[in-house]
């Protein structure tokens, strides 16, 4: 039998959001292939990596990671500053974590003067992710709204509880929404309706499926994401078309793997070296199911995984 | 191919005999076209029918195993490109290399890491399966040595890997009982190579520098006689190597091509002089779709991340992992520990035994069969309910191992408690733990 290329056919694109404004805005979807299938499709904009950022020191990093980061943990400003330079950052991910009634419940107020501080001394694209709790998340991220009018953020995660109070607040005051349901395509789709029915434009929406960790459930993550892009590229699914962020890191981070020291865990070999490749594996997973931005920690995952979007995508 | 389990059916004896593993013919006849059956299992299909057959029901991407005992590697016998359609089958397997080159305490040490690198997770024991052993001295002496060594100081399933027949000779004689791996084939040792193979009946790898010239060759292998081949499409840049993977699957399973419906062997030791960026490459090729994966070296930082990946790529998605009930220590709990109950469902599992660990508070994980349900699917299933979990505490054996009478429940089912008490009886209490596992740390170090 010849050799004939079996070929598939796609019906549908990935809608382009541009993140942030002035020259260090950032574009990403328009993809009209499965990710990475550059040999039948295009991927006008590579996938992008946002660098993490905390509102109040990390209590639970492990040394390895809370090495790079130790002068600037108590000071978000510097914080980001440092992940831009020396480190590249081309989006910066402010996690509000200190918001969350189960910690620290700082109040929205406070939550949005550090979210404004940190997007006033950087240039480059901000996203502003709350604490998870989705009443909480709905005060603090209208507040971040409107406290940050014509800053184009990238704000989330927003749920079904509390996509009417964001999604308002992100309308009126010109930023783009993080629309998040819990790993189920359908729940993904209902979101989105409900978002372009509140008058969220789709050039102001991405997606976040949620995000397993490496060994903690990424293999849903991993399904759902290319169910996804399946239903948007193949099957004419106009509400999947939306570019996927993933956020990462934090579930990396918190396994007993990317934390075990060498003397509780001898065999998982060196602990730097294995918490960074833990990250960067899991990163290559999600890039390899369809994700567009991947929010990351630490500086040597970053690198590798840049290097490996730059070998995918060489001609 | 591409025949209908009907179609196969009317070709079959229709006499439900059972003989065959099944109840019916047509139950076989379905298994057929899903290529989970084999047509060898019919004792009475005639000879005419099966020449039809032979072809239409082969799985579109052969099956075959390397190695032999206990560590015997299966690849091959996908028949989807994305795992949710249905599921991945057979983990590709890890390779380490060793090369008749190397000083002896390298090969020493590189031994020592594929003996000894182990890791326990959801009951299975997540390990390299290969080595694969490289003539680099060009001396088929050496080369015969250093297969001798690996096969009675590992139980690897081995790659023989020379430019070299007599070398390759040598080496498949000296191991033949361990089915190697024989690499590889092209276009100059075709024949010489293929007789080799069917002698001894060992896989071959068919190597060439792009798909067509693959299919070529794999068709003339297929002519002389030759079942077992994997496949090596040369490309050796990330963009080339993964393309290949993905048309190779494609021509298989869409155009049924049955040239290229072998399992395929990447090389990602040869794409880059740093170990991390080819831990990274190898995870590629772990999702989509190697079926042997060889790695330069291996250290547990780089082979634990990809062995965890791989069990996740190929769990099954029709069936959740499920731990075994029973009472599982975290950390080193005594008579006084607290007692925490949860489900079978192994992520269900991982998250909570990682939130206990991180409190470093120890405590008596009791983990209940709830056939793989989470918390609330397992209660809205009637599953993990008060007098189930009562039954399960009590025949458990907890109770010896403790002085005290109390027990943990998920937060997310905090309406249970009343109907456990009742169940557990006086001596009991039932305490409500939080409902997300991410605040246990908390919990339990607030003293309870």
């Amino acid at each position: 039998m010849p050799f004939e290329i079996p070929r598939i056919t796609y019906t549908g694109t990935i809608k382009k959001v541009t993140l942030g404004k002035g020259p260090k805005a950032v574009t990403i979807g328009g993809e009209t292939s499965y990710p990475l299938y550059l040999f039948e499709g295009e991927m006008p904009h590579p996938p992008r990596i946002a660098m993490e950022v905390y509102d109040a020191p990390p209590e639970d990093w492990p040394e390895t990671v809370l090495e790079p980061f130790r002068d600037v943990v108590h000071d978000p400003v510097a914080w980001a500053k440092k992940c831009i330079e020396p480190f590249g950052a081309e989006l910066i991910a402010l996690q509000l974590v200190s918001t969350d009634p189960n910690g620290l419940n700082r109040t929205a107020e406070e939550a949005a003067e550090t979210a404004k501080k940190v997007a006033a001394s950087i240039d480059v694209p901000l996203i502003i992710w709350g604490s998870g709790n989705a009443d909480k998340d709905g005060d603090v991220l209208r507040k971040v709204a409107e406290v940050c009018d014509g800053m184009n953020l990238i704000i989330g995660p927003i749920v079904e509880g509390n996509y009417k109070q964001v999604g308002a607040g992100a309308i009126g005051y010109g930023h783009t929404v993080i629309a998040s349901s819990p790993i189920d395509i359908n729940l993904a789709k209902q979101l989105n309706i409900l978002l372009g029915n509140l008058g969220i434009p789709d050039s102001r929406i991405i997606v976040d499926p949620t995000t397993g960790g490496l060994g903690y459930g990424i293999e849903y993550t991993y399904s759902v994401m290319e169910r996804d892009r399946m239903a948007a590229l193949t099957q004419q699914d106009e509400r999947l078309q939306f570019p996927i962020i993933c956020n990462m890191a934090k579930e990396v981070w918190k396994t007993k793997e990317a934390k075990a020291s060498d003397e509780e865990a001898p065999d998982l070999g060196n602990p730097q070296k294995r918490g960074v490749l833990m990250e960067a594996v899991t990163a290559v997973i999600l890039l390899l199911a369809g994700a567009d931005i991947l929010v990351m920690r630490h500086p040597e995952a970053i690198q590798l995984v840049r290097e490996m979007i730059s070998d995918f995508m060489a001609k | 191919m591409g025949l209908t389990g009907i179609q196969i059916f009317k070709l079959l004896p229709k006499t439900n005999c059972k003989e065959c593993g099944v109840p019916t013919c047509l139950a076989f006849a379905m298994n057929l076209a899903a290529g989970k059956a084999e047509l060898a299992s019919c004792p009475y299909v005639s000879e005419e029918t099966k020449a039809q057959l032979s072809e239409a029901s082969a799985p579109p991407i052969r099956p075959l195993a390397i190695g032999s005992g206990e560590n015997v590697l299966k690849i091959g016998g996908e028949t989807v490109q994305f795992r949710h359609e249905k599921t991945f089958v057979n983990k590709p397997g890890f390779a380490i290399l060793v090369s008749d080159a190397m000083p002896e305490a390298e090969i020493e040490n590189r031994l020592k890491r594929f003996n000894g690198l182990r890791y326990d997770r959801v009951g299975l024991t997540l390990r390299p399966e290969l080595i694969a052993i490289k003539n680099e001295s060009g001396d088929p002496v050496k080369f015969e040595a250093l297969v001798k060594k690996v096969k009675s100081e590992t139980d690897a399933a081995m790659i023989l890997m020379s430019e070299k027949i007599e070398a390759l000779t040598a080496g498949v004689k000296a191991s033949s009982d361990r089915v190697p791996l024989i690499y590889s084939v092209n276009e100059g040792n075709l024949e010489t190579l293929a007789g080799l193979a069917l002698e001894y009946k060992c896989p071959l790898t068919v190597k060439a520098d792009n798909l067509e010239a693959l299919s070529g060759l794999a068709e003339k292998l297929m002519a002389a006689g030759l079942k077992d081949l994997v496949l090596d499409p040369g490309y050796r840049t990330l963009r080339r190597a993964f393309e290949d993977q993905i048309l190779i699957r494609r021509a298989a399973l869409l155009h049924q091509n049955r040239s290229l419906g072998f399992p395929t062997i990447t090389f990602p030791c040869e794409m880059t002089n740093d170990p991390m960026k080819e831990a990274l490459i190898a995870a590629t090729f772990v999702a989509k779709y190697a079926g042997i994966i060889v790695l330069s070296d291996f250290r547990g930082e780089t082979l634990f991340p990809l062995l965890v990946e791989r069990l996740n790529i190929y769990t099954d998605p029709q069936r959740p992992m499920m731990m075994q009930e029973g009472i599982y220590p975290i950390g080193n709990p005594g008579e006084d520990s607290p007692i925490l109950v949860t489900v079978n469902f192994s992520l269900t599992y991982f998250i909570v035994s990682g939130e206990i660990e991180a409190s470093r508070v120890s405590c008596w994980l009791l983990v209940m069969d709830t056939e793989g349900l989470s918390v609330l699917t397992a209660w809205a299933a009637g599953k993990f309910v008060g007098d189930a979990i009562g039954t399960f505490i009590k025949k458990s054996g907890i109770a010896d191992k403790v002085k005290h009478r109390q027990v943990v429940i998920p937060g997310a089912v905090a309406v249970i408690s009343g109907d456990l008490e009742e169940e557990l009886g006086p001596d009991w209490k039932v305490q409500i733990g939080p409902r997300e596992a991410a605040h246990l740390p908390a919990f339990l170090k607030m003293g309870n």
